[in-house]
C-alpha cells in the first residue's frame, strides 16, 4: 500500500524496494520453469542459428573447412553473376502473382456459395477442405506428375475431344502453371477462414442495406467486401509468406533439379540445391537471409498499405 | 412471438435464395467437388487396376480388382514400406508428445504465470511464427552434425520437445486465456503449485486445444518432407515420404501402380484423422487461421 502514496512514508516504504524485486525474481521462478524448454529451443535453435547463419552469409564455407570471411561477396554474386538467383527469384514471383490471388479468389466464391445456410454444408465444407490436408505430402505430387504427364489423366480426358495435350510437366512454358494448379487446388484452408469471416457479418447489416432497396451485387461490393477485408488481409499475408517459402511439389515434380530448364526452379529449392547438394553453405545462408528480407518487406508494406483498403472496427 | 423469430436464424435458411438459384450453386458447388475429387479417386482406381489398364482411362471403375500393386509396389525398394511407415509412425508421435508437453508448457507460463520479462519473450516468441525456417537451417545442420545426430531421428524430434513449433504455443495461450481464471485463484488458495494447477486443472479442461495440437502436429511430421530429405541418408531410416520419393528416382514413370499404391497409403493415416476429428480440425482453422 505504501509505495502507492506518493510522499508519505516514502521512509517506511523504500527499504521495501529491495525485497520487491527480489520477490519479484523469486516470483519468476515458476515462469521461467515452465518457459525453461522454449527458452532453450529459442536461445538453440532460433536465435543462436539466425546470427550464425547472417554471419555465414558473408563467408565461403563448404562445411569441411571452417568458414572464410568474404565479405558481401555473396550478396554481390547473387546480384551480378548467378542467373539461377535471378530465374528462381523469376519462378517464385511469378508463382506467388498467380497462385495466390487464384486461390483466395476460389476461397472467397465458395465461401459465399456456402456461406447462406445451404443444404449438406458439412460436406461441402469436408470436401473442399481434404486437398488442403492432403496437399503438402509427396503423395499429392506425385498424382500431380502422372495427371499433367504425356500419357497422364489429364491427356486421356482432351483425347476424348480429339485434343492431343503435351507433357505439361516436362514443358518449361507450361510445367509452372501445374503447380499453380496444385496450389489452387488447395483453397480449402483459406476457404474456412473466409466462411468464419463471413460468419461474423451481422445480419442486420444486410437487413438495413437491403431495405434501403441496395441490389445484390451492390450489397457485396459495398457491404460484405469492405467488413471482409481483414480476413482478406489475413489469407493474403499468410498464404503469400506460405508460396514463397514452397518447396517439396517442385522438388518431385522435378525430380529435384527445378526443371525443365529451371521452369520449377523455386527460390527454396534453388537455396536448397546450394547448400546440400553443392555444400556452399555460406552462399546458400546469403540466399536465406535475402529471402527473410523480401519476407520482411512485403510483410512490412502490407501492413502499411493495410490501413487504405482494410477495414476494421472502431 | 413470431414463427419467424422461433425459426432458425436467416442466415441458416437456405430458403432466402430463389429455388432456382440455389438449384444452380448446388449443381455448381457438385460440379467443383467432383473436378476437385477426381485425381484422389482415380489414384485409388488406378491403384487397384491392372497395370495395363491405367493408362489412357478417365473411368473410375477398373474393369477387375486387383492387388498386385499394393504387393509390387510395398517391396519395390531394397527394404519394404513397413519400415518405412514405422519410422514415420515413430517420429510422428514422439513428435506429437513433444509438441503437446513443451508447447503447454511455454503456454501455461505466458497465459497464467507472472515473471520478469514475460512481454518481450512473448513478443519474440510470437516474432518466430514469421521467421522462414531457411535463416536458421544451416547452422541446425551444422550443429546437429557436430553432435553427430544426423542420420538419426534425433534432429527431427528434439526440437520438438523444445517447442520449436511456436505456432503450438500460441494456439494454446488463446485456449488457455478463456478459461476463468477464478479456478486456478482458488486452487493457488489452496496452495496449489503452479505445477499442479498446470497438470490437475489447465490440462484437463483443455483436451479440445491438446487434441487440435496433437493431430496438426501429427499430420505436419507425417507430410514433413524437407527435414527427413536432409538428416536421413540411410535407407534403413527413411519414412514414407522419403521412401516415395526415391520410388519416383529408381522406377521414374515405370510402376505407376505400385508408386500410387504406397502413395495411397501414406495418406491413409491423415485420411483417417480427417474422418475422426473433421469438426476440430476445420474448428482449428477458423479460430487461428492455420494455414492447412
Amino acid at each position: 500500500m505504501a509505495e502507492t502514496i506518493p510522499g508519505t512514508l516514502m521512509s517506511a516504504a523504500e527499504p521495501r524496494a529491495p525485497g520487491a524485486a527480489k520477490r519479484a525474481i523469486m516470483g519468476s521462478a515458476p515462469g521461467y520453469m515452465f518457459l525453461l524448454p522454449w527458452l532453450i529451443g529459442f536461445l538453440g535453435l532460433t536465435i543462436g542459428p539466425a546470427l550464425a547463419s547472417l554471419y555465414l552469409s558473408f563467408t565461403d564455407f563448404d562445411l569441411l573447412t571452417s568458414p572464410e570471411w568474404i565479405g558481401a561477396q555473396n550478396y554481390v554474386r547473387m546480384l551480378t553473376a548467378d542467373p539461377k538467383f535471378a530465374t528462381s527469384m523469376q519462378v517464385t514471383f511469378l508463382y506467388v502473382i498467380f497462385s495466390v490471388p487464384l486461390k483466395l479468389v476460389f476461397a472467397l466464391l465458395v465461401a459465399m456459395a456456402l456461406n447462406k445456410g445451404i443444404n449438406g454444408l458439412t460436406v461441402y465444407r469436408a470436401v473442399f477442405y481434404l486437398p488442403s490436408l492432403l496437399g503438402g505430402s509427396v503423395a499429392i505430387a506425385v498424382l500431380w506428375r502422372q495427371l499433367f504427364a504425356r500419357d497422364g489423366l489429364v491427356n486421356a480426358f482432351l483425347a476424348n475431344f480429339g485434343i492431343e495435350g503435351p507433357s505439361w510437366i516436362s514443358t518449361p512454358t507450361y510445367s509452372l502453371w501445374t503447380l499453380v494448379i496444385l496450389s489452387v487446388w488447395q483453397f480449402g484452408s483459406p476457404m474456412i477462414i473466409f466462411l468464419a469471416g463471413l460468419r461474423q457479418i451481422p445480419q442486420d447489416v444486410y437487413e438495413a442495406a437491403s431495405l434501403d432497396g441496395a441490389s445484390k451485387w451492390r450489397i457485396f461490393y459495398r457491404v460484405t467486401l469492405p467488413l471482409l477485408t481483414p480476413v482478406i488481409f489475413f489469407n493474403a499475408v499468410i498464404q503469400t509468406i506460405d508460396a514463397f517459402k514452397a518447396f517439396t511439389p517442385a522438388f518431385i515434380i522435378s525430380g529435384g533439379t527445378g526443371g525443365p530448364i529451371n521452369s520449377t526452379l523455386f527460390y527454396s529449392l534453388y537455396l536448397y540445391q546450394e547448400a546440400f547438394a553443392y555444400f556452399r553453405m555460406g552462399y546458400a545462408s546469403a540466399l536465406a537471409w535475402v529471402l527473410l528480407a523480401i519476407i520482411g518487406l512485403f510483410t512490412a508494406f502490407s501492413f502499411l498499405t493495410s490501413r487504405y483498403w482494410v477495414h476494421y472496427d472502431e | 412471438m413470431t414463427s419467424e423469430a422461433i425459426a432458425a436464424p436467416p442466415q441458416d435458411r437456405e430458403e432466402q435464395r430463389h429455388p432456382f438459384v440455389s438449384l444452380l450453386i448446388h449443381a455448381a458447388l457438385i460440379a467443383a467437388a467432383i473436378l476437385m475429387l477426381y485425381p484422389l479417386l482415380w489414384m485409388l482406381s488406378a491403384s487397384l487396376r491392372p497395370e495395363s489398364e491405367i493408362f489412357g482411362s478417365t473411368s473410375l471403375w477398373p474393369s477387375s480388382i486387383s492387388f498386385d500393386s499394393f504387393i509390387d509396389g510395398w517391396y519395390a525398394l531394397s527394404l519394404p514400406f513397413g519400415r518405412f511407415f514405422t519410422n514415420s509412425f515413430v517420429i510422428a508421435i514422439l513428435s506429437v508428445i513433444g509438441n503437446v508437453l513443451s508447447c503447454s508448457l511455454a503456454a501455461f507460463a505466458f497465459a497464467r504465470l507472472e515473471f520478469w520479462g514475460k512481454r518481450f519473450w512473448f513478443a519474440l516468441m510470437l516474432g518466430t511464427l514469421m521467421l522462414p525456417y531457411h535463416v536458421v537451417l544451416i547452422p541446425q545442420y551444422v550443429l546437429f552434425l557436430k553432435l553427430d545426430w544426423v542420420n538419426t531421428f534425433l534432429p527431427l524430434v528434439v526440437p520438438k520437445f523444445l517447442a520449436h513449433d511456436a505456432f503450438f504455443i500460441f494456439l494454446m495461450v488463446q485456449f488457455f486465456r478463456g478459461i476463468p481464471r477464478e479456478l486456478d485463484e482458488a486452487a493457488m488458495m489452496d496452495g496449489c503449485s503452479p505445477w499442479r494447477i498446470y497438470w490437475k486443472i489447465m490440462l484437463p479442461l483443455s483436451l479440445p486445444v491438446l487434441t487440435t495440437a496433437a493431430i496438426f502436429s501429427f499430420i505436419w511430421t507425417w507430410d514433413d518432407f524437407f527435414g527427413p530429405l536432409i538428416y536421413l541418408n540411410d535407407i534403413r531410416n527413411y519414412t514414407v515420404q522419403l521412401g516415395l520419393r526415391s520410388f519416383v528416382d529408381s522406377t521414374g514413370d515405370s510402376d505407376w501402380g505400385g508408386l500410387f499404391a504406397m502413395s495411397l497409403l501414406s495418406l491413409v493415416p491423415v485420411f483417417v484423422f480427417f474422418l475422426a476429428f473433421q469438426r476440430l480440425l476445420i474448428e482449428g482453422i477458423a479460430t487461428t487461421g492455420m494455414k492447412r
